[in-house]
């Protein structure tokens, strides 16, 4: 059974990261990173089968791929809290000479990452190559992934839906970070999505969705059954419904946040509103 | 001076389909890719002998590197296969991001490249594509000039860790390279030696090359000949040390003067020990339709061009 105070400690502890990450170098994405805290914490302290340590094959292991790369805050923060590297690194998120850049990047050797990603839509293909090599060494573990919603208009995307179906590639679970807000405003009002379950659907997919995306059980009950669905001749989506800028009050709700770091008083008001917990890098 | 023979005209792209069909023999890591061109890419007989580690992606260019670039996950060496036009501009930025910045062990091999495709005309003659790939921080360009070289060039790959984009054509030409050679990336291949100029040929101008250095030593000119097969990284101290002793240059190329071989070599020059260059390319335009004989010599890259280009060049000295 997971450990849901420590848990819920992490979350809160990993949003304060994402804040004082964005605040320090003035850029960054908090509004994205922040949706998706209670998702990678799920991930990769419960749900993804880890090795210790990180090796660029991870064979043996689950291995995750992040597509909406803007998001890197939430992911560098999760990842140096479960041991990938050390947490002070987060002092250095987008400064010169750092391993953690404005979107993850593997040039710099940072473990945890696999792939590069920032210029949108390119990680549903990787990941499915991933997957593919997954197959060819019989290795039972799954590929996740995240993208965004906003995100699934570059049509790379649909050319990598069409391909896993027809190849049944049924060894990945893709989450769609479903908050419905991208830079320009909401994606209703920037290009609309339309049926994105239907869409995945008449493409083959076996579709479900997570209701309460900022429900750390939501989002444990909802991945379990993402697993329990791989391995049956179908890729699997998820689509997790999120509130971009989850956590801190007037962050929530707006595209406002998506790539903007708040001020000394914002984030004071926002570190209030999520007090220390574990500890501080 | 060694006279080199033609053992009889063959596409560049079958020698990289025989060198891929020995490549799934001896080694089980290699997987390829294609893109609804598995003929015209002669993939056919990998893809018979190895349905498992073969991927037919479909019309779908994009997300066939990225599945390249993931597939490098846990070992494989990932070949994709297309027109050069497809395997370049088409996919700049997920080869970018996802292969070059990524350091993915992917071979982009990319056949009808250049104005030798021929009749399909200028939407599918990419002439940009060197400039394009050799820009790529980490990238390896190589323009093989035969079937026996890129047979060679395709096992070479394989061995290298590291981003390769290989570019080979479509017509047939002569095969005159050793069946046997050992293809050293990075390391020109000096043809013959020479006096007055060096021709620095790469990809289906070495051919052409060679017959202009025999017309022209019945000129009484002596023509050092270098088929430089890769552009990045180049070897710079061969060039540096023929150009050195004969004094002038000129590079001969299926590929727009700008961002091409004649480029790299420039540059090189320029650097190190300026002497005067002519650039058999074409000049900052697209082509069109016809044969690629017709073309090659309406748009001045063949033997002829590189006389004319070679008086030229020795006046200037």
């Amino acid at each position: 059974m997971p450990d849901m105070n420590y848990l819920n400690d992490l979350i809160i502890q990993v949003r304060r990261d994402i804040l004082r990450q964005v605040h320090k170098v003035n850029s960054g994405h908090p509004g994205g990173s922040l949706g998706c805290t209670e998702f990678f914490v799920a991930l990769f302290q419960e749900i993804m089968d880890r090795k210790e340590g990180f090796d660029m094959d991870g064979i043996g292991e689950d291995i995750f791929f992040l597509s909406n790369g803007h998001i890197s805050p939430v992911f560098y923060s999760v990842l140096s809290r479960s041991g990938y590297f050390p947490v002070e690194e987060l002092n250095t998120f987008r400064l010169i000479n750092s391993r953690l850049q404005g979107h993850p990047a593997t040039h710099e050797g940072l473990p945890g990452i696999r792939v590069a990603s920032g210029s949108l839509g390119q990680g549903i293909s990787v990941a499915l190559g991933a997957a593919c090599t997954k197959k060819l060494n019989n290795d039972q573990h799954l590929i996740y992934t995240l993208c965004g919603d906003g995100e699934l208009q570059e049509g790379q995307n649909w050319e990598a839906i069409m391909f896993a179906a027809g190849n049944k590639i049924d060894n990945i679970i893709v989450t769609v970070d479903y908050n419905g807000q991208q830079i320009d405003g909401s994606t209703e009002s920037v290009l609309p999505l339309g049926n994105l379950f239907g869409k995945f659907e008449a493409f083959g997919w076996d579709v479900m969705e997570i209701k309460e995306g900022n429900n750390l059980q939501a989002i444990l009950d909802g991945m379990k059954e993402a697993k329990s669905r791989t391995g049956k001749g179908k890729p699997v989506c998820v689509l997790m419904h999120t509130v971009m800028g989850h956590g801190v009050d007037f962050m929530m709700h707006t595209h406002a946040w998506h790539g903007k770091a708040p001020n000394d008083e914002q984030l004071a008001i926002g570190l209030a509103q999520n007090p220390e917990t574990i500890g501080d890098y | 001076m060694k006279k080199y023979v033609d053992t009889g005209k063959k596409d560049t792209r079958s020698g990289f389909g025989a060198g891929l069909t020995e490549l799934g023999k001896i080694n089980p890591n290699v997987v390829a890719l294609c893109a609804d061109l598995t003929g015209s890419l002669k993939m056919d007989e990998f893809k018979s002998n190895h349905p498992e580690r073969f991927f037919q992606v479909g019309v779908a260019e994009a997300n066939m590197i990225g599945l390249a670039a993931g597939m490098t996950i846990g070992g494989k060496i990932p070949f994709t296969g297309t027109f050069a036009n497809f395997s370049t501009g088409r996919v700049y930025d997920q080869i970018r991001q996802s292969v070059a910045y990524s350091h993915k062990n992917v071979k982009i091999c990319a056949s009808h490249a250049g104005i030798t495709l021929g009749e399909d005309g200028a939407t599918h003659q990419i002439l940009e594509d060197i400039g394009l790939m050799k820009m790529l921080p980490g990238m390896t360009v190589i323009n093989t000039c035969d079937f026996n070289q890129t047979k060679a060039a395709t096992l070479a790959i394989a061995e290298h860790k590291g981003p390769v984009y290989l570019r080979f054509g479509r017509p047939k030409v002569p095969n005159f390279t050793p069946e046997d050679q050992s293809f050293k990336i990075g390391k020109a291949v000096h043809l013959q030696d020479g006096e007055d100029v060096t021709l620095i040929a790469t990809g289906h101008l070495v051919w052409e090359a060679l017959e202009a250095a025999e017309a022209l030593s019945e000129k009484g000119i002596s023509a050092e000949v270098i088929n430089i097969h890769t552009i990045k990284p180049l070897d710079e101290k061969a060039i540096l040390d023929s150009v050195r002793k004969t004094g002038c240059v000129v590079t001969a190329e299926e590929h727009n003067y700008y961002g091409g071989l004649g480029e790299s070599v420039a540059r090189t020059l320029s650097t190190h020990a300026p002497h005067p260059q002519e650039f058999v390319a074409t000049m900052d335009t697209f082509g069109e339709s016809g044969t690629p004989a017709q073309l090659m010599e309406k748009y001045g890259l063949n033997a002829e061009a590189i006389i004319n280009a070679t008086l030229k060049v020795i006046d200037r000295k």
